[in-house]
């Protein structure tokens, strides 16, 4: 492949012009080195112990004194040309094999596999954060409760009378046998109360939660639904600040555009009370108004079940569904979608809403 | 309730274009909801017209059938058709084809000329059919969609009508009126009528109301009518049944008058059937005042009117024909022959009007709202008159109903009316309330002037009296929902607009933001989404079956669980002590719709009933209980822990190109319940388990340091998914998260960390084959001390070379030191230590 130059004979390390014609030799081997491979053999050749120019390096031991110091310095600046040639032409050779084996290991990166699952939250539950991080920010609190309940808690404790018509129109779970008063909680107002009996006033708290109607599943009724209801309780709150807060929350889910519109409703918890509707300027078919919750101040009568006195405290609470929320924020048209549990319903959002 | 516009009209000032949606959008400023439209012209369009039927041919046909071809004379006799259009002949007779037999010559009839459409997009033209042409329609009331009546054509005579021929007949029978359907909320019982919403119409668009009660003259007194006893011995919360009964005479009503046109048409918009002239006047002036009234038979009537309360097994047949049982606490209509109607709920059948009665007996009553609700409950008999006694009826009203139904009987039904009359009960007390200035200002956030306040009130009907520190209010007898301060504020505020009310924020003390558990579930559910499962959400109802399953381990026991007494569905009466069975469920429905591979997870409370259930009894409202009583109710709601479960079937991830998928096994539920435990910080320890659901071989039992078990993990039992067509090797897992959540560390002490380096020694152990490699590794744990930095299995291996019933299991041990560099002396030492201790504990032998 190269000629080595084992037979060759030995330069004079003193003979400048034959130095120079074995360097001149090992340059011009070196770069006609076309792969890695050839430049071993070149540098063996013309650099190794046995090359002429090592072999006449030897030789400088055997000079007479006088000599050494010019030979030596001829066959150090002879041996550091072919050297530097030989890193040159390495790196020009590696760079260039780098190059063609990077090539040969080319791949489709379109057809990757995909080797994990990606994962997804429930919109439901990514919801119900966003919502409880909202009011976190403005410094409430978050509450929670059980989800089968005293009636006392669902009902009377928030003014629902006995014989009262609204009573029946919660479509009530009862637990049995009906003489324990258990029932699936209707609302997450028993969470409410159970803040106001357990917490000192003033009370900023958020109730998310499941809930429990009697309705079969359909396109817009779910027997099992999920809520978020908001209670403040302070000094001299009015229904301006009920208003402002929802305002504000709205602008945070919806974008600084979001507009809110308060009608006179009836709750027995709260009076006054009102709907929450929401101005939803991408709603199918134009832009329209959608009711969203209900609200209004705390019935003095909520307040005296918990023990807080109506002349000193005032509060206003509301409420609103989640999957009523997902339904016009994010255009689900069937309930059931939310409920059923398909797995492209949820993947389709991953862990965003 | 619905409002047909022309009966609005006559009390309120709605314009003369306004349409139902019109009429809607301003009543839900002041409240109501808009529920539904009822316009009869969305269905039905002319040409619609009176005709007279001048000739029936009866033709038989081969099917059996006669057909009858008419000619119906569609324009007066003598003038020419007027209407123009493909199909209406120019000289004003049609002919047309009917199967219809119940109509004669010359009978009046409604036809429907070529062009029309009626409800169901039914487009009438001429066209020919058996042998002719027919060109129209002669209409039944069912095809014009104003009733169900199956009995033929509409025969105009029939229902007292002899219009002139050509008229419209749409303007006729009033289909050209229109309904606004509301929703009413359970405390404004007075906009069940005609009368309230006309009132709250002239709220919301600031016009003037007539009151449709000052259009009536009732006498001021009544006495010498029929006797009538009010005798409740048994009040409920101490109010009497009935505080009023007035019962009027009307004789000599013509049995066969017809209801008017204009009547009928507004009780079906209304959504009331016509019956018979004196039910549907009756029905009319409940519609227009709210007070339900009732009309006997008078010559069916024996002796006085008692109203008392039933005797126990006391039986009543009502006008639906249903003999009804009565419970002690119905209250009742009686006369001497016993029963004659549950009060307020529904009359009986024995002194109905029919269709012979011309001497009537009139009821105006005022009925206690909790009675009336109780007796409607208990026979499941919502009425129109329930419906308003229930959310309360105008004490003040009921002279003034049962004078309008005895005008309307003189007028319509040709009837004289009694002067002599009953009105006994007593009117209930004035409430007044106190409003302090200032405090409706300061509840709602608008700065009323002291002339908002008082016009309010006073156009609602109340009335308003000043004071030193503010007014007293005297509610209008029709507003039973106006008792409280509260409730005045929102009356002013209703009117003066909600929309007035300016928005502030109040500053919320600072917050501790989320607590430590809230964090620890949010953070559990994002470690299982991050890791590629999917969340879901299924119903906690399930089958005892699926409870006693999932909820014990030992086969055979029964679960103790929560049973609805009104579940959806009796198969899943349960509430759940389990999410697998739900997510079993819910996997399977994924399954059948082509997804094969899954990876689900669900967290959510479960219930678990122990001890005391609930309470006997629960205490009244607006107090707060004393601490006995509200540690009974605390105590008496059942534990509900959150759990966490998932279920994985198939494989891993999708097949693609260069890539084998793993099929997901025990291995994975076990993973992911580590998982779990690791990111709370919460060391979960692994045995070999025994749970019913599960595979016997592969399940492993859950542990906390403590020893208390927090749940499972492994291979579902293969009969249990054969069973719910789940494939096989469907694995899964749950656990108290709550558990894990109480178990995570409060403060994680940092441990030192040295940089002298590492000593590894593997170690292969032979152990019988029965022993848990885990017990193994924890005794070399034990057994190395303190210079052992991690200890890990790496290999379990049986078969040659390895004696029968024996396996062998390969451990790498790390050591290091804190302090120097460890001689590979003392890293064998402590080895030999470790070994020794799993050799004294299982009789391994290292290999």
């Amino acid at each position: 492949m190269t000629e080595t130059l084992p037979g060759a004979a030995i330069p004079n390390p003193t003979d400048e012009a034959a130095i120079n014609a074995a360097v001149d030799q090992a340059v011009a081997a070196i770069a006609g080195a076309a792969t890695l491979d050839e430049l071993k053999a070149v540098r063996l050749a013309h650099s190794g112990e046995k090359s002429p120019l090592s072999l006449a390096n030897r030789e400088i031991g055997k000079l007479p004194k006088d000599q050494k110091a010019v030979a030596g310095k001829l066959m150090g600046a002879s041996r550091g040309r072919v050297n530097k040639a030989l890193a040159e032409r390495t790196a020009v050779l590696e760079a260039e094999n780098d190059a063609r084996i990077l090539l040969e290991e080319t791949v489709d990166v379109t057809a990757a596999p995909r080797r994990r699952r990606a994962g997804a939250r429930h919109p439901l539950s990514t919801l119900q954060d966003r919502v409880a991080d909202i009011f976190v920010g403005m410094g409430w609190e978050i509450a929670e409760g059980p989800e089968v309940e005293s009636e006392w808690f669902n009902f009377d404790a928030l003014n629902f009378k006995p014989d009262h018509p609204a009573r029946e129109m919660q479509d009530t779970f009862f637990v049995e046998p009906p003489e324990a008063h258990l029932l699936m909680r209707t609302h997450t107002s028993p969470v409410q109360v159970r803040s106001m009996l357990e917490r000192e006033v003033p009370i900023y708290v958020l109730c998310p939660g499941k809930v429990f109607r009697t309705d079969e599943l359909d396109a817009t009724h779910t027997p099992v639904f999920h809520q978020f209801e908001g209670l403040a309780i302070d000094r001299n709150l009015s229904m301006a600040d009920l208003r402002g807060t929802l305002e504000h929350f709205a602008r945070q889910m919806f974008g600084e555009e979001a507009q809110i519109r308060l009608r006179p409703n009836y709750f027995p918890f709260t009076e006054p009370s009102a709907e929450l509707d929401i101005f939803h300027p991408g709603a199918k078919g134009g832009p329209a108004w959608i009711e969203w919750g209900g609200c209004g101040m705390v019935n003095p009568n909520v307040l005296r079940a918990a023990g807080i006195d109506p002349d000193v405290y005032s509060g206003f609470a509301f409420g609103m569904g989640i999957e009523r929320t997902l339904m016009f924020r994010n255009e689900v048209s069937d309930m059931r979608d939310m409920i059923e549990g398909d797995v492209r319903f949820s993947e389709h959002f991953g862990m965003e809403i | 309730m619905r409002i047909p516009l022309s009966w609005l009209r006559e009390f309120a000032e709605v314009p003369a274009g306004a349409t139902a949606e019109d009429v809607m959008e301003e009543l839900v400023k002041v409240g109501f909801e808009e529920e539904d439209v009822h316009r009869p012209t969305d269905a039905l369009q002319g040409p619609i017209v009176v005709g007279q039927v001048l000739g029936l041919v009866k033709e038989p046909q081969t099917n059996g059938k006669t057909i009858n071809w008419c000619q119906v004379r569609v324009v007066p006799e003598g003038q020419e058709q007027t209407l123009t259009g493909k199909g209406i002949d120019p000289s004003g007779v049609q002919g047309i084809i009917c199967g219809a037999h119940n109509f004669v010559e010359g009978d009046k009839v409604v036809v429907t000329l070529p062009g029309a459409v009626l409800p169901g997009n039914f487009q009438i033209s001429a066209r020919k059919t058996y042998g002719h042409l027919s060109a129209g329609m002669i209409a039944s009331v069912r095809e014009l969609g104003i009733g169900e009546d199956h009995d033929g054509i509409l025969v105009l005579s029939r229902i007292g009508l002899d219009p002139e021929l050509g008229t419209d007949a749409m303007e006729l029978l009033g289909l050209y009126d229109q309904a606004a359907e509301i929703n009413v909320t359970p405390d404004r019982g007075y906009a069940f009528s005609i009368r309230g919403v006309a009132r709250e119409y002239a709220h919301a668009t600031g016009t003037a109301f007539t009151d449709p009660a000052g259009k009536v003259q009732a006498p001021a007194e009544l006495s010498g009518g029929y006797g009538v006893k009010l005798n409740d011995d048994a009040p409920i919360y101490g109010k009497p049944g009935c505080d009023r009964f007035v019962a009027r005479t009307v004789r000599g009503v013509d049995p066969s008058r017809p209801t008017p046109q204009w009547m009928v048409s507004r009780l079906r918009l209304a959504g009331i059937r016509s019956i018979s002239l004196p039910v549907d006047i009756s029905n009319y002036v409940m519609l227009e005042l709210g007070q339900p009234t009732h009309c006997y038979d008078l010559d069916k009537l024996s002796g006085d009117i008692v109203v008392r309360r039933a005797a126990p097994g006391e039986k009543i047949t009502t006008l639906d024909d249903k003999e009804r049982t009565l419970d002690a606490e119905d209250l009742l209509i009686t006369d001497d022959s016993g029963a004659i109607g549950i009060a307020g709920v529904m009359g009986g059948a024995a002194t109905e009007v029919g269709g012979t009665t011309s001497n009537i007996l009139v009821e105006a009553a005022h009925f206690d709202e909790v009675s009336i609700g109780r007796s409607r409950r208990r026979h499941k008999l919502p009425s129109e008159a329930s419906k308003r006694f229930e959310r309360g009826v105008d004490w003040h009203v009921a002279g003034i109903a049962a004078q309008r139904v005895v005008d309307l009987l003189v007028e319509l039904g040709g009837g004289l009316a009694d002067e002599a009359g009953t009105d006994v009960g007593t009117a209930p007390e004035t409430v007044t309330i106190d409003l302090p200035a200032g405090f409706a200002a300061a509840r709602i956030g608008i700065d009323f002037t002291e002339e908002q306040v008082t016009t309010s009130l006073e156009d609602l009907g109340a009335t308003v009296e000043k004071h030193d520190g503010g007014w007293t209010v005297t509610a209008p007898s029709w507003r039973h929902d106006l008792e409280t301060k509260e409730d005045l504020s929102e009356e002013i505020a209703r009117l003066v607009g909600y929309d007035k009310i300016p928005a502030t924020l109040p500053v919320a003390p600072p917050g501790r933001g989320l607590t430590r558990v809230q964090q620890q579930r949010r953070r559990l559910i994002q470690a299982l989404a991050d890791a590629g499962l999917t969340e879901v959400l299924s119903y906690p109802f399930v089958s005892k079956a699926a409870n006693d399953t999932f909820g014990v381990a030992e086969h055979g026991a029964e679960r103790s669980a929560v049973k609805l007494a009104n579940p959806i569905s009796e198969e899943q009466g349960f509430l759940r002590t389990s999410i697998l069975p739900g997510l079993i469920e819910v996997a399977k429905r994924n399954h059948s719709r082509g997804f094969r591979d899954l990876a689900l997870f669900e967290s959510g409370l479960v219930f678990l009933p122990e001890g005391t259930a609930g309470t006997d009894s629960i205490p009244p409202l607006g107090a707060r209980p004393d601490a006995e009583v509200l540690d009974a109710l605390y105590e008496g709601v059942p534990a509900q822990p959150f759990h966490l479960a998932a279920v994985l079937t198939g494989h891993d991830s999708p097949a693609a190109a260069a890539h084998t998928p793993r099929p997901w096994d025990w291995a994975d539920a076990l993973d992911i319940a580590r998982l779990a435990g690791d990111v709370l910080g919460v060391d979960l320890v692994v045995s070999q388990g025994s749970h019913q659901a599960f595979h016997p071989g592969r399940a492993a039992r859950l542990s906390l340091r403590t020893g208390e078990t927090v749940g499972f993990a492994g291979e579902l039992h293969p009969k249990l998914l054969a069973s719910s067509d789940m494939p096989a090797r469907t694995v899964a897992l749950e656990i108290n998260a709550d558990a894990l959540f109480d178990a995570a560390p409060d403060v994680i002490v940092a441990r030192h960390i040295s940089t002298f380096p590492v000593a590894t020694q593997d170690v292969a152990l032979v152990v019988p084959a029965d022993v848990p490699a885990d017990d193994v590794l924890a005794a070399l744990r034990e057994g190395a001390g303190g210079l052992l930095e991690d200890v890990a299995l790496f290999d379990v291996y049986a078969g040659k070379g390895i004696e029968d019933g024996k396996k062998s299991l390969a451990f790498g041990l790390r050591f290091r030191a804190a302090d120097r560099t460890l001689t590979a002396d003392e890293a064998s030492a402590a080895r030999e230590t470790a070994v020794a201790l799993a050799a004294e504990r299982f009789g391994a032998v290292q290999r």
